[in-house]
């Protein structure tokens, strides 16, 4: 049984007058993963960004319609960015962790929050996130070396350590493995597997079948378009619109 | 005289040379890919023989010319009542040179008069040899030139490679320059530690060069009290200005800015580093020094200075200060926008991303960029000459007028001077001294930099 946590209703997204999202309606329910596809360019990245307002950041992005997180409007004037920031994480397409150590790379977003009362605790919320992320055993022994000493992967699953440290309610991740080779992308997908349990997860990809592979259900987005949303098993294999069967089929993009 | 027309003839001939291999390469272009070079190549090379072998040429006789018409003047019965000392015979020598290009020139040693026919006379026939040398040099570059234009000649490439010669020798030329000041200064401070020892100089803490006469030569050149001057003005207070201003202009033209207000700050910002210093210089003396003294005479300092430290400092730090925010806006600009986006995704505010991620991150490019400015500011020297004063002291009073080593250097340097005192040679010390700072200063900040750029790319 799951619940929508997420719900997106007529979202128009622009980049100055280009319109790159264009009229999307989804809901997104906890405890799953929610995949992502659709060909470069089609607006996929563009409306993740969107569920966490990072594309208030780029100056003339503008966002139309309602996007609402547990029903509240999450553009409405009262809602603070950082604040549903803090809510809604997200891990990005090249492993990014600070230039600081492993553990202050973790401890980075309790601090700003302030969630920890003491080194103690920091300590704890540092070890939970790197067990949670299946990165404890590999640097328990190294937390003070640099995060960007660590291999891809392994920074990879230190940023999502890093999101999971606030403890957010959604994970939104953009192409998380296109950077990284098979055995780290493995490893990256088994986690996501885990973490569905406490988090509604979105996750863009470009490859069909790591979305096959780690999500429930499955948006196909198409030139701004969200052309067909569904099971994931349903859209694999019997896919309601044509557009949807060229491209799992390999027809185009 | 006489070669100054066949410098110019020359390059005449290389154009004439240019025209004709030109057309004569067209002749034989009969279509496309009937020749290997087009014909402007073959133009130019043409021009090049002619030119480049003539030119060596002239500016070898140029270089012997003058040695060969003193020899024969010397040879001629009217030198013969000049007098022995060499110094002397030098004077007529020059003046007679004058007399032989200007007849009317005015003259003080009668037998300038004598030599400066038989002068004119070598100098007319040597300068015809030149001419003649020259010429054939000219012609027969040329004539080898012409008769290398043929169909499958590679004229591109030569072309090319002369090019590329002339490339190279351009970005010798800045090299060779600064071998050739580096050289200059380590032979005028070595005459100078000749006089001076080096620990004596490196040490004391007494300057004034003026009273250096006889046995305690030593004691009058004690530079600390000029490399605290130039500390305390370009390194400290300086610093003090344009740090926290440059690197928060910076700040917010990277950070927070529009598109817009970055559009016309920045260049603003880049203007300002284009004014001459001795505007900033003039400012520093008629408008920011009185004030300052103004300011001392109201914190209740008995006899405060027009000049003084803080009046140069506080405005090389506003001349500094757009070399430190483009540095700082560099550094900041090369941090990947990824590292802001990781923190803000996190919930972090912009303010707590520039603080704890961003700043981090370009710390190293700053601190380049800080060293960078702070060798700049030790080498100014408009600003602390019409500012500073010409005290050499050591204290810490930033109201009290304070000289630096490019102050002393300026005044070392002008005026009345004679080359072999020490007073005059400490300048080139102090030049060494100045040099050797800004150069391991600029050197550390360059690696700084490119380590930097490394960590991101």
């Amino acid at each position: 049984m799951t619940e929508t946590k997420l719900t997106a209703r007529n979202v128009d997204v622009y980049y100055g007058p280009k319109k790159a999202i264009d009229n999307v309606s989804i809901d997104i329910d906890n405890g799953i993963v929610t995949a992502f596809i659709g060909p470069s360019g089609c607006g996929k990245s563009t409306f993740l960004r969107s569920l966490n307002r990072m594309n208030d950041t780029i100056a003339d992005a503008r966002v139309t319609g309602e996007i609402l997180l547990d029903g509240e409007d999450i553009y409405a004037a009262s809602m603070d960015p950082v604040a549903l920031r803090a809510r809604v994480g997200m891990v990005f397409q090249k492993p990014n962790p600070f230039p600081k150590s492993i553990y202050e790379n973790v401890a980075y977003g309790p601090r700003i929050h302030g969630l920890a009362a003491s080194k103690a605790d920091m300590d704890a919320i540092v070890e939970s996130a790197l067990t949670k992320a299946g990165l404890w055993e590999e640097v328990k022994d190294r937390l003070s070396d640099a995060g960007t000493a660590l291999s891809g992967g392994q920074q990879q699953r230190l940023c999502i350590a890093r999101a999971i440290a606030v403890s957010p309610e959604v994970i939104l991740m953009d192409e998380p493995c296109s950077a990284l080779d098979p055995i780290a992308t493995a490893k990256i997908e088994e986690l996501i597997d885990e973490l569905k349990e406490n988090y509604a997860i979105v996750i863009v990809t470009h490859s069909m079948q790591q979305a096959a592979r780690v999500s429930q259900r499955t948006a196909f987005f198409h030139l701004g378009n969200l052309v067909e949303y569904g099971e994931t098993s349903e859209i694999f294999t019997n896919p309601r619109e044509v557009k949807t069967k060229d491209y799992i089929t390999g027809r185009y993009g | 005289m006489i070669l100054t027309g066949v410098f110019l003839a020359v390059i005449g001939l290389g154009l004439v040379g240019w025209f004709a291999a030109r057309a004569r390469a067209r002749l034989l272009y009969t279509g496309r890919g009937s020749m290997h070079s087009m014909p402007n190549y073959h133009g130019w090379h043409m021009a090049l023989w002619i030119i480049v072998p003539a030119l060596i040429a002239w500016a070898a006789w140029s270089a012997i010319m003058p040695g060969l018409v003193d020899s024969v003047v010397m040879a001629d019965p009217a030198a013969a009542s000049l007098p022995p000392d060499a110094m002397h015979r030098d004077a007529i020598m020059a003046e007679a040179r004058t007399l032989a290009a200007n007849p009317n020139a005015p003259v003080f040693n009668a037998e300038a008069q004598t030599i400066a026919e038989p002068l004119r006379a070598a100098q007319t026939r040597y300068g015809l040899i030149g001419a003649l040398i020259i010429a054939i040099v000219a012609f027969a570059g040329g004539a080898f030139g012409f008769t290398r234009i043929r169909p499958d000649f590679r004229a591109r490439t030569h072309v090319e490679r002369a090019v590329l010669g002339l490339l190279l020798l351009a970005s010798l030329m800045a090299i060779l320059t600064t071998f050739g000041i580096v050289a200059s200064l380590l032979f005028e401070a070595g005459m100078f530690f000749k006089d001076v020892s080096p620990i004596a100089f490196l040490t004391g803490t007494h300057w004034s060069p003026g009273n250096a006469i006889g046995t305690d030569i030593d004691d009058n050149f004690g530079a600390v009290p000029l490399f605290w001057g130039t500390i305390y003005i370009g390194a400290i207070i300086a610093m003090i200005v344009a740090i926290p201003l440059g690197l928060m202009s910076a700040i917010f033209l990277t950070q927070y800015a529009s598109h817009r207000v970055r559009r016309w700050v920045k260049p603003i910002l880049e203007i300002l580093a284009g004014i001459p210093t001795v505007v900033y210089g003039y400012f520093a003396a008629l408008t920011v020094a009185p004030i300052i003294r103004d300011f001392g005479a109201t914190l209740g300092m008995a006899n405060p200075s027009t000049e003084s430290a803080l009046a140069a400092g506080l405005v090389m730090g506003v001349m500094i200060i757009p070399f430190v925010s483009s540095m700082a806006d560099d550094a900041l600009a090369a941090v990947p926008r990824s590292m802001s986006d990781g923190s803000l995704a996190l919930g972090a505010t912009r303010s707590e991303t520039i603080k704890k991620v961003l700043l981090p991150a370009a710390l190293p490019g700053i601190v380049a960029g800080v060293m960078l400015a702070i060798s700049r500011a030790i080498g100014e020297t408009m600003i602390v000459v019409m500012a500073a004063g010409a005290a050499a002291r050591l204290s810490a009073n930033p109201f009290a007028s304070m000289t630096t080593v490019t102050y002393q250097i300026v005044q070392m340097l002008t005026g009345d001077q004679e080359f072999n005192s020490p007073k005059t040679l400490s300048a080139f010390a102090l030049g060494l001294v100045l040099f050797i700072v800004t150069l391991v200063l600029n050197i550390i900040a360059l690696r700084v930099v490119k380590k930097f750029r490394e960590a991101y790319d």
